[in-house]
């Protein structure tokens, strides 16, 4: 019956590994985005406030304050001079994706991934193939844009079209005009280009991708020996690019690129269990090329 | 392409339509966004107590609406797109919702980020506008009658308002004056004003009050 639902670069894992580890990561993955937006919608929803605030700044139990370091970093670029809490939670927020990996926050937590990674699965149902090819460099462009932006208007400049901030406040604050702004995303992804906007011209997801350039915890194409060149992970992987040298290279099998957003979608379509997670472990000096 | 030299089947045609359609429904959104965000967001937002001036505000606010939750009245929002304030930064409008000038300031504690001053010593430090007499055509005290609510109503009482003696056209009558020294500009007149949009409004200081004059040489008067 979900049969003609599925993706097709998850087909033949499916095959070979059956519904559930062919959709494993997938699953963790909107668990992730579900629950955290879900924490933050309970206060304002429900009444229950375990969490306060939203993804750009958040009070926890009251017990520590997280904050987006992208956010304070324009803000500073403004010329603001931030109170320490939420100096301190950027910081922290800044050395969790050190560790798991920058664009583990587009993969994992950021809710305009659900909906480009819904506007890819029309895309491909539809066989709206053909593309629009844009470069993916432009989303450090663009990033550089908000920033001298700030500068030059001494205000969070990228706020004031965020979608990443728009539907998350959509959701935990009330429904206004931005929905536009989101169905503009899904359109462009759905109409324009292949995963336009977050493989694109995100600067939030470039500016994580910064981040995540040393970030510990990696993909790795462990049993490349295995691979049958059957593309399926290319096929779902959001930046493709990324796979090349772990599983075609001669150095090391660990996807080592900022880019990747450690989604394990190329785990969840590989048939034959090339991929898993794994580690960087620059004390060991394993995964070094040689 | 090769594609473009084989004849066009429906198929092709429509997926051409529809990606018209989405690229320009893209173009059109994102442009309304921005004009209605760029045509409403003007300098009459009023921000929370403790708030830095508005330039420095932009800077430091990173939108998180933990001021807005840690309000007990629901008076502040923050702005979606064609809110009178930038999009999503926390504001409030008096004649829906006054601050009720909480002892505490609870919203201003609990800024992360410093765009509201989480040590204000006392909500009587605010500075959210100032309350000004706008229509003083309606003000039914300028009538003759003996209305005073927006006196009798300050939190602020007998300092931020006070009625004061006047005369128009030959007839006495009392004036409700501000005092900006003392208004915080919580908004409890404008929110009970009993004329059709209310007579009493708070603006922003630099609306609202006309400022020290120079001479003509330039300094202070």
């Amino acid at each position: 019956m979900i049969g003609p639902l599925i993706s097709e670069s998850r087909r033949l894992s499916l095959g070979k590994r059956g519904w559930l580890r062919s959709h494993k990561w997938w699953l963790l993955r909107r668990f992730s985005q579900i629950t955290l937006l879900g924490l933050f919608m309970l206060g304002p929803w429900a009444g229950i406030w375990i969490v306060r605030g939203n993804f750009a700044a958040s009070d926890i139990a009251g017990l520590v304050v997280l904050a987006d370091p992208y956010i304070v970093v324009q803000g500073i670029f403004g010329g603001a001079i931030h109170a320490w809490p939420v100096l301190s939670g950027a910081a922290v927020i800044t050395l969790a994706y050190l560790v798991l990996g920058g664009r583990a926050y587009c993969g994992w937590v950021c809710p305009v991934n659900i909906v480009t990674d819904t506007a890819f699965w029309l895309r491909e149902k539809t066989g709206l193939t053909r593309d629009r090819k844009l470069d993916r460099r432009s989303r450090l462009v663009i990033l550089a844009g908000t920033l001298f932006a700030s500068a030059l208007t001494g205000a969070v400049a990228w706020e004031f079209v965020n979608p990443v901030s728009l539907l998350q406040r959509a959701l935990i604050s009330g429904i206004g005009f931005g929905w536009s702004i989101i169905l503009a995303v899904f359109l462009l992804d759905l109409f324009v280009s292949r995963r336009a906007w977050c493989s694109h011209l995100c600067p939030v997801g470039a500016f994580y991708g910064l981040i995540g350039r040393g970030a510990l915890v990696r993909v790795s194409a462990t049993r490349r020996s295995a691979c049958t060149d059957c593309g399926a992970c290319f096929n779902i992987c959001p930046e493709p690019h990324v796979i090349v040298p772990a599983l075609k290279g001669r150095g090391s099998p660990l996807i080592l690129s900022g880019d990747c957003q450690n989604c394990g979608g190329c785990i969840d379509a590989c048939p034959v269990d090339v991929f898993q997670i794994s580690t960087r472990r620059p004390w060991l000096q394993t995964g070094a090329a040689e | 392409m090769a594609s473009s030299k084989r004849k066009m089947t429906r198929r092709t045609a429509m997926q051409e339509i529809a990606r018209g359609a989405g690229a320009a429904c893209l173009g059109g959104f994102s442009l309304a966004a921005l004009v209605r965000s760029a045509s409403h967001a003007d300098a009459r937002a009023l921000r929370p107590p403790g708030a830095l001036p508005e330039p420095d505000f932009l800077a430091a606010c990173v939108r998180c609406g933990l001021c807005v939750q840690a309000c007990p009245y629901d008076t502040l929002s923050l702005a979606e797109w064609g809110a009178e304030a930038a999009v999503g930064t926390p504001f409030f409008t008096p004649r829906q919702e006054p601050c009720y000038m909480c002892r505490d300031v609870p919203c201003a504690r609990a800024c992360p980020t410093g765009a509201l001053d989480r040590e204000i010593p006392s909500i009587r430090d605010a500075d959210m506008g100032v309350a000004v007499l706008v229509g003083h055509e309606d003000c039914l005290n300028y009538k003759g009658m003996n209305c005073s609510i927006c006196v009798r109503v300050c939190p602020i009482r007998g300092d931020a308002i006070t009625l004061e003696p006047g005369e128009v056209d030959g007839r006495k009558i009392m004036i409700p004056t501000v005092h900006s020294r003392h208004c915080t500009g919580c908004g409890t007149c404008e929110k009970h004003c009993v004329t059709g949009h209310a007579s009493i409004r708070v603006l922003p200081r630099d609306l609202g009050l006309g400022g020290p004059g120079r001479n003509r040489a330039g300094r202070p008067a």
